[in-house]
Order: C-alpha cells, then sequence, then structure tokens
C-alpha cells in the first residue's frame, strides 16, 4: 500500500463511520424523503454529475461538498480559473455557468448538474487569442496576472450583459474583480476598446 | 467544509417534505451565503435541499404590484425592463449589493435570508450569541464600527446587511412563505426581527416554511433613489444606506417612505420622518429637524458614532438625489 492509498482508505474509514452515526439517527428519514427526491447523496457517497466544461461533455462523481472551483481545478486540471479568497471576494474564480459570470468557489460542484461551464482555457479559438484576451496584453491590463482569467471572463460577461458603455459603467459592473497589482486603469482601457470594437464574444 | 447530504427537489412539496422530516437540513439556493458560512463552520447543515429546480422563479407585473418568486436571480430582476421602469428604487438597491458575478447566483429568496457580516459571527474562534447562545457578544465592547445604532440589545448589536430588504421595506413588500402546513403572508417590516434576548433569530421565518415569493404593491412614487454609503465605491456592506420613494406633485411631497441599512437588526422604516415629510414643500425641507428627530433613538457604542452624523447626511442627501 502507498502513502496515498493509506490516506485514503483510512478517509473512507472516518467517513463511513460518521455516516453510520447520522444514518441511525436518520435512515427512516433518509428513506421517507427519497421517494419525493430526484437525487440523493449521503454523507458516504459520491454523487454523478454530468457537466460540459468548453464544449467536452464530462461524467464525473463528486462530493457533495466540492465547489465548482475545486472540480474544475483539481479534478479536470484545469488551473487557469485561479482561487485568491475561496468567499467570494475577489473574482479569481470567475467562470462563465450557461452563459453567466459567477463566482466558481462559492457554487458546489453539484448544483451545476447538467450545466455548460466556460473556463478561461475555453475562451481563444485554437491559436487565435480571444479580443478580450488581445486587449489586455495590447493594454497592459495585468501586472503578476493572478487576477487576469477571472477577469477576463468577468470583461466578456461585462460587455455582452450591455455593461460596458463607460468608464463609470465599466468600473461598477466590474467591481467584483478585485486586482491587488492595481491594474485597474489599464483593464477598463481593454474592455472599452472591445466595447468599441464591437467584439464581444 | 464538513461533508453533509444533499438533495435535489423539483416541487414545492417534495422541498417541504424533507425540510420537515430533516430538522437538520437547510435549503440552498444561490449558496452564495451559506457556502461562505459552511466553509467557516459557522453554518453545519447536516444536510442540503437543493430548491434551485423548483418553479419560483417568475417576475410578473399587474394591476396589484410587482410579484418575484423566491428564486429568481437578483440580476434578472435587476436587468427586467419593467422592474426597472415601475420599480427603480428595488432595482437600485439590488444593484448596490455585492457584485455582478455573485447578482448572477444570488436568489430574491436567499438574498432577504443572509446572515449578518458581523465579524464575531463569522468567527468561530470568538463568542457570539447568534452564532452560539450563551457566549456573549464581542462586539459589544469589542470592535464595533459596522454595528447597529437603532434598536439592539446587550445580547446582540449586528446588522442586516441586505440592500435589497431595505428597499422592499420601504415599498411595503409582503413575504409569500409555504409549509406542511399552509400557506402565509408576512408584511416585510415584520420579516426581520430585532435581537432582543434570542439574536440567533434573525427574523420570523418558522422552522419548516420556505420562502415562495415576494409581492411589491403598486405605487405611485415618482422620486426615488437608493444611498449606500461603504468604505470602498463598489463591492462592500453597506456602513448606512438610505431607500427614499416620495411622491411629489407640483412642488408637495403628498407621501413618503424612508428606510435605513446598515443601522439596525432589520431594515430600519422611519416612519416618523415619512410623516414629517408628507405634505411638505420641495424646496422648503428642512433637513436638521427631520435628521435629528431620527436620531433621537440612536444609541451608538465605542467606534461607530460616526454613524449618526453620517446618517443624517445620507438622509439629506438621498432625499436630495431623489428629488433630482
Ligand atoms: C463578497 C460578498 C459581498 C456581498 N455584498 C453584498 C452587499 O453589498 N449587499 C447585499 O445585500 N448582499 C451582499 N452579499 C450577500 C448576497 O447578496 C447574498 O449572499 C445572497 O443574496 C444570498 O442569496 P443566495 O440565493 O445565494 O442564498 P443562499 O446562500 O443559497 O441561502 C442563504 C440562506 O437563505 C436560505 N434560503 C434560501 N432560499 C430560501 C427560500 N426560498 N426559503 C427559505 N429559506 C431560503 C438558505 O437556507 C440559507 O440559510 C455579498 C455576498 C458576498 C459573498
Ligand atoms: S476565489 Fe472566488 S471570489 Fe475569490
Ligand atoms: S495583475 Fe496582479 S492581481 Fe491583478
Amino acid at each position: 500500500m502507498n502513502n496515498q492509498d493509506q490516506k485514503d482508505s483510512r478517509r473512507d474509514f472516518l467517513k463511513k463511520t460518521t455516516a453510520m452515526a447520522a444514518l441511525t439517527i436518520s435512515s427512516p428519514v433518509l428513506v421517507k424523503a427519497g421517494q419525493h427526491d430526484e437525487k440523493i447523496a449521503s454523507f458516504f457517497e459520491k454523487m454523478d454529475l454530468k457537466i460540459e466544461v468548453n464544449g467536452v461533455a464530462h461524467q464525473l462523481s463528486v462530493e457533495p461538498r466540492v465547489t465548482l472551483l475545486d472540480l474544475l481545478r483539481e479534478q479536470l486540471h484545469l488551473t487557469g480559473t485561479k482561487k485568491g479568497c475561496d468567499h467570494g471576494q475577489c473574482g479569481a474564480c470567475t467562470v462563465h455557468v450557461d452563459g453567466k459570470r459567477i463566482n466558481s468557489c462559492l457554487s458546489l460542484a453539484v448544483m451545476n448538474d447538467g450545466k455548460k461551464v466556460t473556463t478561461i482555457e475555453g475562451i481563444a479559438d485554437g491559436d487565435n487569442l480571444h479580443p478580450m484576451q488581445e486587449a489586455f496584453i495590447n493594454h497592459d491590463g495585468f501586472q503578476c496576472g493572478y487576477c487576469t482569467p477571472g477577469q477576463i471572463m468577468s470583461a466578456i460577461a461585462c460587455v455582452q450583459e450591455g455593461h460596458a458603455n463607460s468608464r463609470e459603467e465599466i468600473q461598477e459592473f466590474m467591481s467584483g474583480n478585485i486586482c491587488r497589482c492595481g491594474a485597474y486603469p489599464h483593464i477598463v482601457d481593454a474592455v472599452m476598446e472591445v466595447k468599441k470594437g464591437g467584439k464581444s464574444s | 467544509m464538513i461533508n453533509f447530504e444533499y438533495s435535489r427537489t423539483s416541487s414545492v412539496k417534495a422541498a417541504l417534505d424533507v425540510l420537515a422530516k430533516n430538522p437538520g437540513a437547510s435549503f440552498i439556493a444561490g449558496g452564495t451565503n451559506l457556502v461562505d458560512l459552511m466553509k467557516k463552520g459557522v453554518a453545519t447543515p447536516q444536510r442540503l435541499v437543493d430548491i434551485n429546480n423548483l418553479p419560483l422563479k417568475q417576475i410578473s407585473i399587474d394591476a396589484k404590484g410587482l410579484t418575484i418568486g423566491a428564486l429568481a436571480l437578483n440580476s434578472d430582476v435587476a436587468e427586467n425592463e419593467k422592474v426597472k421602469k415601475n420599480y427603480p428604487l428595488l432595482v437600485q438597491a439590488i444593484n448596490a449589493g455585492a457584485s455582478a458575478q455573485l447578482r448572477n447566483m444570488a436568489t430574491i429568496g436567499g438574498n432577504i435570508m443572509q446572515r449578518t457580516r458581523c465579524t464575531y459571527f463569522y468567527d468561530t474562534t470568538l463568542p457570539c450569541n447568534k452564532r452560539k447562545p450563551g457566549s456573549g457578544c464581542g462586539a459589544l465592547k469589542g470592535y464595533n464600527r459596522m454595528h447597529a445604532i437603532f434598536g439592539a440589545s446587550d445580547k446582540c448589536i449586528a446588522v442586516q446587511p441586505s440592500d435589497m430588504s431595505v428597499a422592499l421595506a420601504a415599498l411595503d413588500a409582503t413575504v409569500m412563505v409555504s409549509s406542511s402546513k399552509g400557506e402565509r403572508k408576512i408584511p416585510f417590516t415584520d420579516f426581520h426581527r430585532l435581537p432582543g434576548d434570542i439574536p440567533e433569530k434573525d427574523n420570523n421565518l418558522q422552522p419548516g416554511e420556505l420562502i415562495t415569493a415576494i409581492h411589491v404593491p403598486v405605487n405611485s412614487f415618482n422620486k426615488n433613489h437608493y444611498l449606500k454609503i461603504r468604505d470602498r465605491a463598489s463591492y462592500a456592506f453597506a456602513l448606512v444606506s438610505v431607500a427614499v420613494a416620495l411622491k411629489v406633485n407640483g412642488n408637495i411631497i403628498q407621501s413618503a417612505r424612508l428606510a435605513m441599512g446598515g443601522v439596525a437588526h432589520k431594515p430600519w422604516r422611519l416612519k416618523q420622518a415619512e410623516e414629517m415629510l408628507t405634505g411638505s414643500a420641495i424646496h422648503d425641507l428642512s433637513f436638521a429637524k427631520l435628521t435629528d428627530n431620527i436620531m433621537q433613538d440612536a444609541k451608538t457604542y465605542e467606534h461607530n458614532a460616526f454613524k449618526i452624523k453620517l446618517g443624517k447626511a445620507a438622509i439629506a442627501e438621498a432625499i436630495n438625489k431623489a428629488l433630482q
């Protein structure tokens, strides 16, 4: 048994024993509730999850407590989406779900069953960068780059939503993306350029 | 995050059944507050009942007013053309909250249920009667800059952080609720409650109840403004906020609605001030008298006395902005 296996089996054991304890209290309830439920996962169970990410359909199995952000990064190895705060406060984890920008750190993966997710890895067309990516490069819309995937996903949505009509409006509707390097003026320049060019998708 | 059971329901009845049978269960809607609290260990539900598939997303307007399903997204309400036209105060208040991403996740029901942002509530190593009844209120003699100036108790001085709720209180909204016992309506100003001796209870929703919709009656307010004062220009909770809705005819204020946020455990409706404003000429408003009257009941703590001066200025500014 290698180290990982040992860890896994110990974890499974712990999980199962707590689950058993919980089940003895609540098992009749669980069975009954199940009649009305479409999907139910108990403590020790993983749930099936169908999710499309950047055009690729995935059939996965996840614990209910896994966030969409952790699913993308750890299970699908799409590490372009960043974890800044993990509490909805910075926007580094911004992705699109069914075309809308959201914070993937506050969404449970299982809540996205049947949905279409687009991440920073999914916006370029082969070697051709998305216009927003190009605009960020042209305008130096970043320094360290940590916030950039979230900024770009948010910026694309900001233009699509029709919230990029002035610098003030862009500032307000991009306020969910914090940049610790303070590249804000250049980010606004980049969004303005894409908005003017009418190239939003 | 501590693991939990998870189930998904697609009918109101099924959701209520599950909750009735699992006292340790919680509904989850957008998750933007609950997932955060679960990561911090503040909320530890044994089971989550995902209600996102319930058919409660409608946004409809008729002669009686606006009805918003509990699962309508904050952004869908704020982007709805009819709502923008007829309920501008509500739209301004929604857009003043959180960020574009969060408003795309947050639901109307979840928004009014969101819990306080008091740092003592959020930090499980500190005392907090709201999180752990009997452990004491850390904020009372601690760092209380964000805290209440109206209606607090010595058990809890936290404030309710929802911006949208301040507008809903001003607009005399009603919360529609379902449980296995049937349906009931709660006037919005009775939805949230004052902490008193049971600060763990934020509102008057009973265990086993589901919010199904919010109704906002039709109104004739032609001057509206939501003013939010915060530590940065956007994406921060209110220090104080003011919702104003006025019906002005010629130069005269015929009716007025006024509520404050960031000052109490519930949206703070200012009925006496509304009466003072009613019948006044708009060029002849005595803000000093009005705001002195509003603030005479305020009680401040070590770090939040500034809210009195700020609150007075914010009320005057909000009314002026509404009248512009
Ligand atoms: C970084 C950050 C900044 C924010 N800034 C602001 C701000 O400035 N102003 C502001 O107003 N808000 C702000 N918010 C809070 C945000 O508006 C709320 O988190 C959101 O509205 C909650 O809605 P939800 O659908 O995600 O609720 P959830 O997190 O899903 O649920 C919250 C609670 O409501 C209960 N619940 C949900 N739906 C129902 C229902 N139909 N019936 C009964 N119970 C229900 C749940 O059981 C849970 O206890 C901010 C949040 C974050 C993370
Ligand atoms: S990591 Fe999600 S908002 Fe910061
Ligand atoms: S570029 Fe460094 S945080 Fe934005």
